[in-house]
């Protein structure tokens, strides 16, 4: 309970700092001022500013719009498309539909987001809708998984036997019995894809595939940082805490959760 | 054993040919005509059609797919259309540094790993492990790339102990071109060690609290030679799948760590190619990266089942 409240408030500081730079950022992260380049943190500038003279701060509340973004329609596109799956190839266990489901997983489980990422960046050219996609592709085959792993073990439970016997089809079984017993492992597997797609956003924005200029993102900010590492360190630290309070906020969520939701685990890990 | 190796090894071919098909349908039909995709919307239709002829993309796209395939086994990966040099060379060069940094990353992250959670689940519940489970939730929240960067800060900017950045060449003797690799290889498996170290302390625990090990505590057995010689063993086949697994996120680590010392890898390699559209290339990395991860998870799938003949009948 404890970890769950504590990763909440980190990430809850994260997601306000998103929501407010959506209206304002204490400076423009569009603005230059060659002038005022690579100042260390100041009252005026609490972050310090950049090699184009812009407020680190705001870049890093844009950013985290970016980046949260990224990984929470990532993780929705591996929801929407994967407990589908998973359902389906449960409800029709041993079929040729579950063959080839389980199989075409085993073939994305091939491409890791990055190997997709670089196929989408060569043909389409950079951007974070491609971020995007890569890490959505890559959360399918997880998501279709889980549920399906989940859904199979309760197929031979008695309220399913109850419902097909009251005369109901496996998509409606799917939809009201089976899918509702998934939902906990689901927010708990969501909340550790969401702090990957973190993780994974600011590696594809640092190598160029992600978010392209001017939008500041959290990978991009550390690549251009990279070369005034002996200029200006504050640079490269405010983007990288950034992240690892972000992914550490999530994960310890995912652990809180997980604890909350489903206490038999909590014997397991103890 | 022999029939379950037989099995695996069709399914293997099978999702080999599957892959290489996605790739060449993502790079080589998805984009159109490659011809004027390299040369810009400006090309004459002459200049298209020249190119086309040279890189051999008349024929349509079954024969170009078989071609690929049937040259990528004998070893001929195309000709790079930048560089007008053959693939298989230009990626044999750069596989020389992104191998070995994965190997090198993938020995650090399991010889930490291994002792750290057999330490940790052995004094379980204790101040120590509380410091190992909070360091390792710390490590598996940091991005390999920025712990690059600050060991670069540290190692190389303040204290001047090792160079930034950049690569020999392996002609410069193993220990120059390993103590190039250090660095990266390091901040790539710090991560890795981390998820790894707190599976095997979980596998351990479970194991421990198996009959067999309270069996072999009954015969007289200390709580260590338990340890030793029935749970260890038993537990560290969890562990293995995960290695296997590791070592796929350590070749695409590498490709993105490459880029924060300068090396000449794959990832350089396979970033040149895509701002040049130079897609041949890009398909050869991809499918080679490809190859990699699938033939590491049927290895590790034999390596299982031969550790715990059950699997063997699924």
């Amino acid at each position: 309970m404890r970890a769950l409240v504590a990763g909440g408030a980190i990430v809850a500081v994260f997601v306000a700092a998103a929501l407010v730079s959506l209206v304002w950022t204490p400076w423009d992260v569009t603005a230059l001022d060659i002038a005022g380049k690579l100042q260390p943190p100041s009252r005026a500038h609490w972050l310090g500013t950049d090699h184009f003279g812009r407020d680190v701060l705001s870049m890093l509340m844009v950013g985290a719009r970016v980046s949260i973004a990224v990984a929470l329609v990532a993780v929705g596109i591996g929801m929407g498309l994967g407990v589908p799956l998973g359902l389906a190839a449960a409800a029709r266990h041993g079929s040729l539909l579950d063959e080839i489901v389980m199989r075409g997983n085993d073939l994305v489980f091939a491409f890791p987001a990055l190997l997709i990422a670089i196929m989408i960046t060569a043909v389409f050219g950079p951007s974070a809708v491609n971020a995007i996609v890569a890490i959505g592709i890559f959360n399918v085959p997880v998501f279709a998984r889980l549920t399906r792993g989940a859904a199979l073990s309760l197929w031979p439970r008695d309220f399913v036997l109850a419902a097909r016997m009251a005369g109901k089809g496996d998509a409606r079984i799917s939809l009201e019995h089976i899918l509702p017993n998934l939902v906990n492992l689901l927010i708990v597997q969501g909340t550790i894809q969401f702090s990957l797609g973190i993780l994974a956003e600011a590696g594809l924005s640092y190598v160029g595939l992600g978010a392209q200029p001017p939008t500041p993102s959290w990978g991009r900010m550390l690549a251009e940082s990279q070369t005034m590492f002996a200029l200006a360190p504050h640079l490269a630290l405010a983007p990288g805490l950034a992240i690892v309070l972000t992914v550490l906020g999530l994960n310890l969520m995912g652990d809180g959760l997980r604890d909350l939701l489903d206490p038999r685990l909590r014997r397991v890990r103890a | 054993m022999i029939g379950y190796a037989l099995r695996r090894l069709v399914s293997l071919g099978l999702s080999l040919a599957v892959a290489s098909l996605v790739i060449f349908l993502t790079l080589q039909v998805v984009p159109g005509d490659p011809a004027s995709y390299m040369l810009g919307l400006n090309a004459s239709p002459e200049a298209v059609a020249a190119l086309r002829a040279q890189l051999g993309l008349d024929a349509g796209p079954v024969a170009r797919y078989l071609g690929w395939v049937g040259g990528m086994l004998t070893g001929d990966f195309g000709i790079s259309y930048t560089y007008r040099t053959p693939v298989a060379g230009m990626v044999l060069d750069r596989l020389q540094v992104s191998l070995p940094l994965a190997l090198f990353a993938l020995a650090l992250s399991t010889l930490i790993a291994i002792p750290v959670g057999l330490w940790a689940a052995a004094r379980r519940s204790s101040a120590s492990d509380a410091a190992i489970m909070g360091t390792t939730q710390l490590g598996i929240a940091v991005p390999n790339f920025w712990f690059a960067m600050l060991l670069v800060l540290v190692f190389a900017v303040k204290l001047r102990w090792v160079s930034a950045g950049g690569f020999p060449g392996w002609q410069a003797g193993p220990i120059a071109g390993l103590r190039a690799l250090a660095l990266p290889a390091i901040a790539l498996a710090l991560p890795q060690a981390s998820i790894l170290a707190r599976i095997m302390r979980s596998s351990l625990i479970d194991t421990l609290n198996e009959d067999f090990v309270r069996t072999a505590r009954a015969k007289g057995l200390t709580r260590g030679q338990a340890l030793r010689r029935h749970a260890l063993r038993n537990a560290l086949i969890p562990v293995l799948t995960i290695i296997g697994l590791q070592f796929s996120f350590l070749l695409a680590g590498a490709i993105i760590i490459e880029n924060v010392f300068f090396l000449p890898g794959l990832g350089r390699l396979v970033f040149q190619a895509i701002s040049q559209r130079d897609l041949i290339v890009v398909q050869s990395v991809v499918m080679l990266l490809v190859v990699a991860v699938i033939l590491v998870t049927f290895l590790v799938d034999l390596a299982y089942a031969w550790v715990d003949p059950r699997l063997r009948s699924r």
